[in-house]
């Protein structure tokens, strides 16, 4: 591998000063182009399951995560007060679904789904998201239970729409069976009903989910634990 | 004209390579293909075989150039063939930027080749850009490869080499993009990895801006933009070949 090579001093310097000047035409050039922007209008329609099981080359679930990445990578200039608010929906519930169908036992959809694009402030879109997550719950209770129970307490708390909230609890109640469900879960109704604030039932949900053992990946409680610590901030600053 | 003669070889041994006959292949194949995309599509199928057509002959010219740049520098080396050329009396810009430019012409007429039966499926306007800016991104590709070739002693490596910078820089915004996203926990690390994406996007060229197939769908893109996006392979290309010629003025005797 090694070969003889003169010394870097013998070199003319007029090669050095155009190695120099060419790097510093490179780096000058792409720091004078404008950053990449991923605008919410370029969500690309999603592609059919069918094309993605074919484009995944037998890799389907490195495909699906690849592209929650891909998709996440929108609207995520964070420019905007409400993240995610300007996205369209229909097509990010198409892409959700996709991406749910390549690989379905995956829990990153509907995770992102019930815990970052159906919090956003626009009900209708909330609402939509809500929507997505009941009808992939029915598809597998045992295992997507977790985002129904965060869809109930959303529409609860955020959508003040106590109707939806025991419809999502009595879902719970009637389609899960799986043993490591936890009981506040299979009474998510009693749960809903009950007189406390978003934050207590936030809290005791998110230290279920971690005792249930449903919650195992360090970065998802992470994750968890800042939305709980962002909304003891809000609820904070909100008059009582 | 010495320069003149290094373009001269590398087009004579890639005919007699079968560089041409692969060429035709793949355009024919991508005829081919653009039939059975008509016969299977049941809307946009005009559309829809631009840019199937043009993204697989795109990658096929980056592939056969990469490959037969790098084949063909190694064997010289191997055969020991440089070291008579080294011997010559002629300046070892003139040789290692002669060869580059063989390698440039050639990649210049399998862009124009690529692009020929995209005119059946595109505007005539669209596929010039379209060609213009494959030509470009085909001379950095043929920059990256010589480099490499001549760099790295394994056919292997310096065939990995380029691929991986051709695949970095296609992929480096999506990379920015997500490694800048909001969602991930806001941490030193996480603004340490943000920053180094940033810093290794200064040092590649972004080809996920050249030769896109939506041009081909949805008109010519402004001058402006194509301007930057040719720009941008060349000032790449530039610098590939000055580190080159670095390496190569090393080369010893």
């Amino acid at each position: 591998m090694t070969r003889d090579e003169r010394p870097l001093g013998s070199l003319p310097p007029w090669l050095w000063l155009a190695l120099a000047g060419a790097l510093a035409l490179q780096i000058g050039f792409r720091a004078w182009q404008p950053a990449a922007k991923i605008d919410p209008q370029d969500l690309p329609p999603a592609p059919p399951a069918t094309v993605l099981r074919l484009a995944a080359l037998g890799e389907r679930a490195a495909t699906g995560r690849l592209a929650m990445l891909y998709l996440q990578a929108f609207d995520y200039g964070a420019t905007n007060p409400t993240p995610y608010r300007r996205l369209d929906y229909r097509r990010l519930l198409e892409w959700l679904h996709s991406i749910l169908d390549l690989d379905p036992r995956s829990q990153y959809p509907l995770f992102a789904a019930a815990r970052v694009y159906a919090e956003t402030a626009d009900e209708a879109r909330a609402r939509l998201m809500l929507g997505f997550i009941e009808r992939e719950f029915l598809v597998d209770p045992d295992r997507r239970w977790p985002w129904l129970a965060h869809a109930a307490l959303l529409a609860k708390h955020r959508l003040n729409d106590l109707a939806l909230a025991r419809r999502y609890a009595a879902e719970l109640e009637r389609h899960t069976h799986a043993p490591d469900v936890p009981l506040w879960a299979r009474h998510m109704e009693a749960f809903i009903l009950e007189e406390m604030n978003e934050l207590e039932a936030a809290r005791i949900m998110l230290g279920g989910l971690l005792t249930s053992g449903a919650v195992r990946d360090p970065a998802e409680a992470r994750f968890l634990a800042a939305r709980l610590k962002a909304l003891e901030e809000r609820l904070a600053r909100e008059p009582h | 004209m010495p320069a003149a003669v290094f373009i001269r070889l590398a087009l004579l041994e890639a005919r007699r390579g079968g560089l041409a006959w692969l060429a035709v292949l793949c355009v024919v194949g991508g005829v081919a293909l653009g039939a059975f995309i008509a016969q299977i599509a049941i809307s946009e199928t005009r559309l829809a075989q631009a840019a199937i057509i043009a993204a697989l002959l795109r990658l096929s010219a980056v592939f056969i150039l990469t490959a037969h740049v790098v084949s063909s520098v190694r064997r010289e080396v191997d055969e020991r063939r440089l070291e008579l050329m080294l011997a010559l009396p002629l300046p070892r810009a003139t040789q290692y930027l002669g060869r580059l430019a063989g390698f440039v012409v050639l990649g210049i007429g399998l862009a124009v080749c690529f692009s020929l039966p995209l005119a059946l499926w595109a505007p005539l306007p669209a596929v010039l850009a379209w060609c213009a800016s494959l030509g470009c991104e085909l001379a950095l590709v043929a920059a990256a490869a010589l480099f490499f070739a001549m760099s790295l002693a394994q056919v292997v490596t310096a065939l990995g080499a380029s691929l991986g910078l051709y695949l970095l820089a296609r992929t480096i915004t999506t990379l920015q993009a997500i490694a800048a996203g909001p969602l991930v926990e806001d941490s030193l690390t996480r603004r340490m990895a943000s920053a180094a994406m940033d810093g290794i996007a200064l040092l590649l060229p972004a080809l996920d801006r050249v030769t896109r197939s939506e041009w081909l769908l949805y008109g010519s893109p402004r001058a402006p933009v194509l301007a930057a996006a040719l720009c941008g392979c060349l000032i790449y290309a530039a610098l590939l070949a000055v580190a080159g010629l670095v390496d190569f003025q090393r080369r010893a005797p």
